[in-house]
């Protein structure tokens, strides 16, 4: 599936039938405990969060969730976050610290939601608490793109110390439709957009900002997902194995310089 | 704005900062030694020296005409103190995007600036500072990867000299041509931010007109003490995608300035006439022996 256009990948990543993060957490995690709310304002369904076992090992689980249908789309808002969402992350991502378990991110989002109500609560803050809160946070983080990275609202859970895309996953600054109506004025273009974005797991591979890209079997995710399961149950093992070996200060100082040696050159 | 400037390129600097700022109008500008400009909010029409000696504040409506980075330092900080560094950094190199190098000389040479943020040490009621100032006249005042880096590094300077840090943001956001490499911009200045914060250093985050985007969700609202000019636009998402979103219309001073602070976001909004005795008293209290 590698010669696929940056526009069919992003096609596959927004479809319907592509398994979402619900559909993912079972395979990966036992004994999941899903866990509400920021304790400030409300509960952000577009934000599950919680607890669950990696093979045996207590991990914290935050994930961005889309709807497979209009039903539960509406309930979590098209996977779209509002600032207690991000509240609701953090509340969870201190409460890992305390009790030492490692966090995982799922990330599937086309960005944080653009509404009066999310003006009115903050987002700006609660994406920019995020980031600083994350970039410290004294337990091993992974993030991983499971089909949709949008902007900011994408960003704000992927601050972790190895990041893994899924082979059609797609990551951008903004969505192609925006690209193109900045661009050119004109929406329509965004398949054009597409493939002057580099935003494809390959693409963001290339400029080290995911360490892992997992493949996707040939009848597609959805069709046969233990072909991706597999791999990414060996990197989150792999990669804790490793985390955890490290002293605090040295897991801190790798993900500080993950993002640190981005876009560096003066 | 500068009044010693020869009269042609004041003008095209005052027509720049209407196209980019201001509703179009035309400039009355005289050939003799009066000239005149028109705050774009009161149409009132005031003259050039008088807005200067105003610090370019409508005495009328208090309209905020936006600044350049250097008319800020001087406007707020102590006389000849400011030294910059990484002037000379551009982002000339840094992406094949179809037209951006086109974009980058056209704002250059429009501007005079390298890029969108200038930054260095300063003094201020002979206090050492260190400061980032962004200039939205150059491409909005977008975040790439020069920006993140200049506003990273004088995070690091501040917190390696024990200097309090103040960044004046203006920007439109993270910069689209440069990808996914301006967007993590967010995470890297957030990231040094919170190492600056746990070695205990100050940071006076001053919100201008317009703060937006990528920047407003990073360090922008992350200082310790977050001070907004009034009726500076400050939001995440554009107006504009917000009412197509919701098909509404949003009230007029949604994310203004005030309206950030009357939900809880900004500490203070402060009178561009009254900052420099506002940092000296925030200055003054943080350090070990008040002495206001």
């Amino acid at each position: 599936m590698k010669n696929l256009s940056a526009w069919e990948r992003i096609t596959i990543a927004r479809s319907q039938n592509r398994l979402k993060a619900l559909d993912l957490i079972p395979y990966l995690f036992d004994h999941f405990v899903e866990f509400h709310g920021d304790r400030l304002y409300g509960d952000d369904r577009a934000l599950v969060g919680g607890l669950g076992s990696f093979e045996g090992q207590a991990v914290t689980v935050l994930a961005q969730s889309k709807g497979r249908n209009l039903e539960e789309n509406l309930s979590c808002n098209f996977g779209m976050l509002h600032p207690e969402g991000y509240r609701k992350a953090m509340r969870l991502a201190k409460q890992a610290e305390k009790f030492n378990r490692p966090i995982i991110t799922i990330i599937d989002t086309a960005g944080a939601y653009p509404g009066k109500e999310a003006e009115e609560r903050g987002q700006a803050e609660a994406i920019a608490q995020c980031l600083r809160l994350f970039a410290q946070i004294k337990v091993p983080v992974i993030a991983m793109v499971l089909s949709e990275g949008g902007s900011g609202g994408a960003l704000a859970l992927s601050v972790a110390n190895k990041i893994y895309m899924l082979e059609n996953a797609v990551y951008s600054i903004l969505s192609p439709e925006g690209f193109a109506s900045i661009l050119w004025k004109d929406e329509t273009r965004a398949k054009e957009a597409a493939e002057l974005m580099e935003c494809t797991a390959f693409d963001l591979h290339a400029k080290a900002f995911i360490d892992r890209i997992i493949e996707e079997a040939d009848q597609g995710l959805e069709a046969n997902p233990l072909h991706s399961i597999v791999q990414i149950k060996d990197a989150i093992r792999q990669d804790l194995s490793a985390l955890k070996k490290m002293k605090l200060n040295v897991m801190l100082e790798q993900r500080y310089q993950k993002f640190r040696k981005m876009g560096s050159q003066l | 704005m500068n009044v010693n400037l020869p009269f042609h390129k004041r003008k095209e600097r005052l027509n720049l900062f209407q196209t980019l700022f201001g509703k179009k109008k035309n400039i009355k500008v005289s050939s003799s030694e009066m000239n005149i400009e028109m705050c774009p909010h009161c149409s009132t029409a005031i003259e050039s020296q008088a807005l200067k000696a105003q610090q370019y504040v409508c005495a009328q409506c208090n309209h905020h005409f936006p600044l350049s980075a250097y008319e800020r330092i001087d406007a707020h900080f102590d006389a000849d103190s400011f030294i910059e560094i990484y002037a000379k950094a551009n982002s000339n190199q840094l992406s094949s995007f179809p037209d951006y190098l086109n974009k980058l000389t056209k704002y250059k040479k429009q501007t005079d600036l390298n890029e969108a943020v200038v930054v260095g040490t300063a003094r201020i009621a002979n206090q050492k500072v260190a400061l980032a100032i962004m200039d939205s006249r150059f491409m909005m005042g977008s975040m790439g990867q020069i920006v993140g880096e200049k506003i990273t590094r004088i995070i690091e300077l501040a917190d390696r000299r024990k200097y309090p840090l103040i960044i004046f943001t203006a920007s439109g956001g993270a910069r689209m041509q440069e990808g996914i490499l301006s967007l993590v911009q967010m995470a890297k200045t957030s990231a040094a931010l919170e190492r600056f914060h746990q070695n205990k250093g100050l940071y006076i985050s001053i919100l201008t007109h317009p703060t937006t985007g990528g920047v407003s969700a990073s360090f922008a609202m992350l200082g310790d003490i977050i001070v907004a000019e009034p009726k500076a636009l400050i939001g995440f998402a554009g107006r504009r995608v917000i009412e197509k979103t919701l098909q509404e219309q949003l009230p007029e001073d949604f994310q203004s300035a005030e309206f950030l602070k009357a939900k809880g976001f900004v500490d203070k909004i402060v009178h561009r006439g009254s900052l420099r005795t506002f940092l000296i008293q925030i200055l003054k209290l943080h350090s070990t022996e008040v002495k206001v």
